[in-house]
């Protein structure tokens, strides 16, 4: 039977029992708003981004959604929601549960009022993450089910399944997506939303205030939490026994099961819903009935340990790797290393080369000038997270450390208090990396009289992600209008002194600024204050030419690292004279305001 | 060029370019196309880095059962490359026998690959010339898509432009594809669509020449590699103003003690001369073997 389609119109405006191509993150978004979902907040980061601005798509009369300021404030709005009776989510990418586990670890205790589901959207490979910390484990210690999604579809259903499963269990859930999976796009059937009646805040204080004496009486009802969900897991029908093959059984869950079906059609595969807590008793008897057992899953052995543990005899990362995204390729060479298949002959190379093209700062990017100032300052650079990481990389090449989100701060006081370094030490920061978690350490600097300079790289949007609204924007994730952070009367407020807004194409505004801020002594912050040209608008002004007749060569310009300064045909003195890409110019002038022969200028 | 039409196995389109020209739209130009078709598709990209001008990929699989959204090494039955550099970078992924690799000659040249400032230096851009490729890959074909595009008063309808090459090699009927791409594009934008997407149709379909050249291949003349020099700086001269220092690509220069310049890092001195121009003091010089004397400016 032909699916009926829909091709046109948004997600939010989608009929029930229809069919639609969608991503893994549209499909979670989808399965949330059909599970009644009051209340969802999430602080931007790649790959789970677009959940939230998916939900955002649905009718606010259905739902509230919003960006929160970080993660562990996303988490919080969306227990306070669940306290209030209401489903609510959070969404995050792996790091982001990093911030929220504060809240998780206690909420774990608590359990729900209104169902509670975390997704968590992990990044085997490494992307667009500064790590691959495995979600799944973060489950164990937390005692929470991980829902473990194959396909869109599933991860609409088990996105949907999550919140009953919190509401019967009394406790939050985590489903826990990949990069791969979110960012996959395939058919997926739909259902209607049904929304459970609220039940209102419950006065149960013992629950719901973990306080010693509280929390000691509810942690062995997770232990019984804990038995009565593995045999859920066991019983739902998102876990399949596809029983073949008597000789192989695999056990996976999550995208690696696509990769197995495709490379080993013929085995045995118990694909589980969920990889914490395990249904151990399901499994026991899936090894029983087949002659050797592979676990296959990406990142850590996870399941492998706790199986291995309750004393079965099963074979995993012996074969398959612990770092790196899997592919149909990974999987068939872990399963030629354990003898199921055959060694298959490499395919044969082309041979041929390209060259490197990491990711730059986009042509006319505010970040620039702030990272050729500094470099020219000579400066001890903590780095932060944000698109502006790219000048770690030549040839601005100038940030040292790059941790986690808000630590450049701190990072900076750990750097002055050490008392090792001769150069000057400062931190860079994004707008809403600083929002995020700037600004406890900057109230710490000033407190413990830490000589640094702080300099906020301001370009009015979450930028790297893909152009999110936060409080400095002065818009919310539906797109109205909200308060409006004054960074300059924040950093005042904390105490700063010496503050200064710069404008990021002034190039000798910028260098005096940085260097009266490097000479103040204690915190000195400067706003390096320009939007982002790709975000919320397009910037695209007159382009820039150079005149070949003055350029000399010296390519001062290309320091600035823009892609659209180029090498051109005419030569001078052995070395490439410049040309400009008047398609990708976006006329800020940094390299006419830079190039020592004044042979940059704007088009007529 | 039609790829054999098996149902039961999928049929693998790898789509490659670079961030913001439009790959995602061919993909999903394809993968719409496939679904109306009754076809199962699963479709799987990079975001993330893809704004900022980095390399971006698509896998499209369709077929009566999909199971992985990737496709492995060497399987690939079509190869749409938006960008020469990324048709190489992705070639292995494209089946030895009877994959079809259909690419733009456009050249988007990475800032990197300028980054040698060393006398006589070639970019790091990708050596091979589009007729030698499409000699190795057999059935392939490479087309100027950008300026195809440009003739038509837009450059940025060159991916339609491979859209419609790529539409030669699929069993589905020119109007299925006109169809999806009217509901895709903006609709001030369709006109130019459709007719880029039939310039690159029967551009494919009137095949009968050699692959066009590149449009710039930067080709440059080798003079020397510039290790054969010597930094000259005249102390009395120099005033620590340390412009050179500040300026200097390869970070090689340090103020001393006594605030005078110093080559610290001769090893990584490319005598780019960019620190003798921008002296206002003449308090350097840089002499090399095949320029012993600084060279003025007329």
């Amino acid at each position: 039977m032909q699916p009926q389609l829909e091709t046109a119109g948004r997600v939010g405006a989608m009929s029930a029992s229809a069919q639609r191509p969608l991503t893994g993150n549209e499909a979670i978004a989808r399965g949330a708003w059909e599970a009644g979902v009051r209340v969802a907040a999430a602080y931007p980061g790649t790959p789970s981004t677009e959940i939230l601005e998916s939900l955002a798509e649905y009718p606010a009369t259905d739902l509230h959604a919003q960006w929160s300021t970080n993660e562990k404030v996303a988490l919080d709005v969306a227990i306070g929601a669940s306290f209030a009776g209401v489903r609510a989510l959070a969404a995050m990418k792996h790091v982001g549960l990093n911030v929220a586990s504060d809240a998780l670890m206690s909420q774990t205790y608590i359990g729900v009022n209104g169902g509670l589901v975390l997704i968590v959207c992990d990044d085997p490979g490494i992307h667009s993450s500064q790590n691959e910390q495995d979600t799944r484990l973060f489950c164990r210690l937390a005692m929470v089910p991980c829902f473990e999604p194959a396909d869109a579809q599933e991860a609409l259903e088990l996105t949907r399944l999550a919140f009953e499963v919190s509401e019967r269990f009394d406790t939050p859930v985590i489903v826990r997506s990949t990069t791969r999976l979110s960012h996959t796009r395939s058919l997926v059937r739909l259902g209607e939303r049904r929304e459970p009646e609220a039940v209102g805040f419950r006065n149960t204080p013992q629950k719901n205030v973990m306080i010693p004496s509280h929390a000691r009486a509810r942690h062995p009802l997770l232990i019984e939490r804990e038995a009565a969900l593995r045999a859920f897991v066991a019983t739902t029908e998102h876990t399949r026994w596809e029983r073949r093959s008597r000789q192989i059984g695999i056990i996976t869950a999550g995208t690696p099961y696509a990769y197995v079906r495709e490379v080993l059609p013929e085995a045995s595969v118990l694909k589980l819903a969920a990889s914490y807590p395990l249904p151990l008793d399901l499994i026991g008897e899936f090894c029983r009935s087949v002659e050797r057992v592979l676990i296959v899953e990406e990142l850590e052995p996870a399941m492998e340990m706790e199986i291995r543990a309750s004393g079965v005899a099963v074979d995993g990362k012996a074969y398959f790797p612990r770092v790196g995204e899997f592919t149909p390729d990974v999987v068939r060479e872990g399963l030629e290393r354990a003898g199921l298949l055959a060694p298959r002959q490499a395919p044969p190379s082309f041979g041929l080369t390209a060259p490197v093209r990491p990711p730059v700062l986009c042509a006319g990017c505010p970040h620039t000038m702030s990272y050729m100032a500094l470099r020219a300052l000579n400066a001890r650079v903590a780095g932060d997270i944000g698109c502006y990481t790219l000048a770690a990389i030549e040839p601005l090449r100038s940030i040292d450390t790059c941790v986690s989100m808000g630590s450049s701060i701190a990072n900076a006081v750990g750097i002055a208090k050490a008392g090792t370094e001769t150069k000057p030490i400062v931190a860079t920061i994004g707008d809403s990396t600083f929002l995020h978690a700037g600004i406890p350490p900057l109230i710490d600097a000033v407190y413990n009289g830490a000589n640094i300079t702080v300099i906020i790289l301001d370009n009015h949007i979450t930028a790297m992600t893909g152009g999110q609204e936060h409080p400095g924007t002065g818009r919310t994730l539906r797109g109205e209008p909200a308060n409006r952070i004054d960074f300059e009367q924040m950093v005042r407020a904390c105490g700063v002194k010496w503050v200064r807004r710069v404008d990021s194409y002034d190039v000798a505004e910028m260098y005096q600024a940085f260097r009266e801020a490097a000479g103040f002594k204690g915190v000195a912050v400067v706003i390096s204050d320009r939007p982002c040209v790709l975000d919320p608008v397009r910037i695209k002004g007159p382009p820039l030419a150079v005149s070949l007749d003055g350029c000399t060569a010296c390519q001062s310009c290309m320091n600035l690292g823009c892609p659209a300064i180029g090498w051109s045909d005419e030569m001078f003195d052995g070395h490439h004279k410049v040309r400009i890409n008047a398609q990708l110019c976006i006329g800020c002038t940094l390299c006419a305001q830079i190039c020592p022969s004044d042979c940059i200028r704007p088009t007529a | 060029m039609n790829v054999e039409h098996r149902p039961a196995v999928p049929t693998n389109v790898l789509i490659v370019g670079v961030g913001g020209q439009g790959v995602i739209m061919v993909s999903k130009v394809l993968a719409s196309l496939c679904q109306q078709a009754g076809l199962e598709v699963k479709q799987s990209e990079v975001h993330g880095m893809a704004k900022r001008g980095g390399s971006v990929f698509s896998h499209v699989r369709f077929g009566e059962t999909v199971l992985s959204p990737m496709i492995a090494h060497g399987e690939a039955d079509i190869m749409v490359a938006l960008e020469w550099a990324e048709g190489l970078r992705w070639l292995d992924y494209l089946k030895r026998d009877g994959g079809t690799f259909i690419a733009d000659t456009q050249q988007i040249v990475p800032p990197v690959s300028f980054r040698n400032r060393r006398r006589g230096a070639r970019s790091g851009y990708a050596p091979a010339t589009p007729a030698e490729v499409i000699d190795l890959v057999g059935n392939g074909f490479a087309l100027d898509a950008t300026r195809m595009a440009a003739g038509l008063g837009n450059e940025r309808v060159a991916n339609t432009v491979l859209l419609g090459a790529l539409s030669t090699a699929l069993p589905f009927p020119r109007e299925g594809w006109l169809g999806v791409l009217d509901g895709l594009v903006p609709p001030k934008t369709t006109e130019v669509n459709r007719r880029a997407f039939d310039a690159g149709r029967e551009w494919v379909q009137n095949f009968d020449r050699p692959a066009e050249q590149a449009a710039a291949a930067v080709a440059v003349p080798v003079s020397g590699d510039g290790l054969d020099h010597r930094l000259e700086i005249t102390e009395a001269w120099c005033k620590g103003c340390d412009i050179c220092v500040k300026m200097c690509p390869e970070r090689c220069l340090t103020l001393n003690a006594r605030h005078i310049v110093e080559l610290t890092d001769p090893a990584a001195c490319t005598a780019c001369r960019l620190c003798e121009w921008l002296c206002p003091d003449f308090a350097i010089r840089v002499l090399t073997a095949s320029a012993p004397a600084p060279a003025l400016a007329k």
